[in-house]
């Protein structure tokens, strides 16, 4: 699963970092470091932080519709 | 036919094609597709991956976060596309209709989408720049390659040119416990950016986190050993210092070489184009069937005295191709314009940079909450007596309360009360802007002029 979270919405509030702390951390004070790609597993978590965000910042993937012709991914 | 009717059939079986897969191509073909096109869509990249999102790989990538090969963009819904990957655009036949790639394939288009974006600035001499150790940043290849090496614990980085993204490789490093020179020509970090006021804070930062900051100073030659592996670099000031990597920050090329002779108004700032997203031919005229977005596009801004800006930004990426998508199926009357206020972030040294409308314009400057001497605080810039931009530390929350005051043209200084303020009345200095003539490194807002084939800036490199 991919995700985006567009960091000009972003303002810190950091209910994501609460809601699924393997994916969201905090650098500092207010820096988000996200991990682009997650686990099946996080899912749940992920769309609730998701759905939680004060701002709306977050972008988790709607499609998983194949980009043929890409390097796959690897590892 | 009318010219509605040809809308409607072009939004039926029209032919689409979008040179440059990343950030800005992606999100203009899946708005294609939400606004009901249902043509076919051809998406050219010259990079082998599906389009992935590059942020990261100067911070997640660099820091153990995320790995660079785990940067792909979220999709926001199918897109029904043909990709050609790994294939660059190599020129364009107006005439025709045609895109030429590499491997000289053509691909026919009834609307044209150049996304293109930008490239690394690459080290000046090409030999040097060959060196085993020699890194630029840019792409998920070249993350990949600089994290393995860090990975290596190299005795000293060097990162040359402490603009946005030298600066937050410059942070990487640090947090990696690695030794790191910066070498900047300017009298300070971010200085193009956000002036010499704020570049003085950003200096204070990166000292303190332990970098060997050296302003006013820029490399003049990269020395390699007997096997080809980077071994000093050579200063303005006569000094050398050793270092197995160096860092070439030396800001971005717009990547328009492919359209030379093609007739379009396109050069070293970008392809320039109307508010509607609509590509300037090189004697003015506005083409209807080429449309530019994201790095590679310069328009006119109403806010900022219609200048043309050009903008490096993730947000402007996204906003512009979702306008040039709709407005390339769309009658006159139904276009919108391409109104964003430019916006970007960096997160460096544990400290969250956030800047909002065009802080190169400002020519007066307060900090209308927090200090600058704790690192958190937010400035706002003048000009000509209105709000023209903000910047914060560690001050996120404010930002958007800014972008109304620059919208609303507001007086400046700001004379409402705010939070967080500090002295009874708001004393205005100079940003401390370096000479515009004079080049940049950071990632920001380029004041272009008011024609589209004007060129204010030009970068010129200096010779050892």
């Amino acid at each position: 699963m991919r995700l985006v979270v567009d960091l000009n919405r972003c303002q810190g509030y950091a209910q994501c970092v609460f809601l699924a702390p393997d994916v969201f951390a905090l650098h500092g004070d207010e820096a988000l470091l996200f991990s682009p790609r997650f686990d099946e597993a996080q899912r749940d978590r992920v769309e609730e932080a998701a759905a939680a965000c004060p701002v709306q910042a977050i972008l988790v993937d709607y499609s998983d519709e194949p980009t043929r012709g890409a390097e796959p991914h690897v590892g | 036919m009318s010219a509605d009717a040809d809308v409607e059939v072009l939004r039926r079986e029209g032919r689409i094609v979008v040179v440059g897969a990343s950030l800005a191509g992606l999100r203009a073909a899946e708005t294609l597709r939400d606004k009901g096109f249902t043509g076919s869509l051809t998406m050219i990249g010259d990079e082998p991956y599906e389009p992935y999102d590059r942020p990261p790989l100067s911070k997640q990538a660099l820091l153990g976060r995320a790995r660079a090969e785990d940067t792909a963009l979220p999709r926001r819904r199918e897109i029904d596309a043909e990709w050609r990957l790994g294939v660059a655009a190599e020129g364009l036949d107006r005439q025709a209709k045609r895109v030429r790639l590499a491997n000289r394939d053509t691909v026919p288009y009834d609307r044209l989408l150049i996304t293109t974006g930008t490239r690394a600035r690459p080290w000046i001499h090409p030999d040097e720049a060959a060196l085993d150790g020699v890194f630029v940043l840019r792409t998920r290849d070249d993350s990949v390659r600089l994290d393995r090496k860090l990975a290596g614990s190299p005795s000293r980085v060097l990162v040359i040119g402490a603009g946005f993204t030298g600066s937050e490789v410059a942070s990487a490093c640090r947090e990696r416990g690695l030794e790191v020179t910066v070498a900047e020509r300017g009298p300070a970090p971010l200085v193009g950016a956000l002036g010499g006021v704020i570049g003085a804070v950003a200096d204070r930062l990166q000292r303190r986190k332990g970098v060997n900051l050296r302003c006013g100073i820029s490399v003049t030659a990269l020395e390699g050993d007997y096997a080809g592996r980077l071994r000093r670099a050579h200063l303005s000031d006569g000094s050398a210092i050793e270092a197995e990597v160096a860092v070439v920050s030396l800001g971005a090329i717009r990547n328009t070489d492919w359209l030379a002779g093609s007739g379009l108004a396109a050069g070293p700032r970008g392809i320039a184009c109307d508010a509607g997203c609509r590509v300037f031919d090189v004697n003015g005229i506005v083409t209807d069937d080429i449309y530019a977005a994201g790095d590679v596009a310069r328009s006119p801004h109403p806010l900022f005295d219609y200048q043309f800006l050009s903008l490096e930004h993730w947000g402007n990426a996204v906003e512009q191709a979702e306008i040039a998508a709709h407005n390339m199926i769309c009658a006159g009357p139904d276009r919108r314009p391409h109104l964003w206020l430019p916006m970007f972030w960096s997160s460096q040294f544990g400290v969250n940079i956030k800047s909002v409308g065009v802080p190169s314009l400002g020519d007066q400057l307060v900090v209308a909450q927090g200090t600058l001497a704790e690192e958190r605080f937010v400035a706002v810039y003048g000009y000509h007596g209105r709000v023209i931009a903000a910047a914060s530390f560690d001050g996120a929350k404010w930002l958007g309360f800014y972008q109304q005051q620059i919208e609303a043209a507001a007086p400046f200084p700001p004379e409402y009360g705010t939070v967080d303020r500090r002295t009874e009345t708001l004393e205005p200095v100079d940003p401390a802007f370096p000479d515009p003539h004079l080049p940049t490194h950071g990632p920001t807002v380029t004041l272009t002029g008011h024609s589209p084939s004007e060129r204010r800036v030009e970068f010129v490199p200096s010779h050892a």
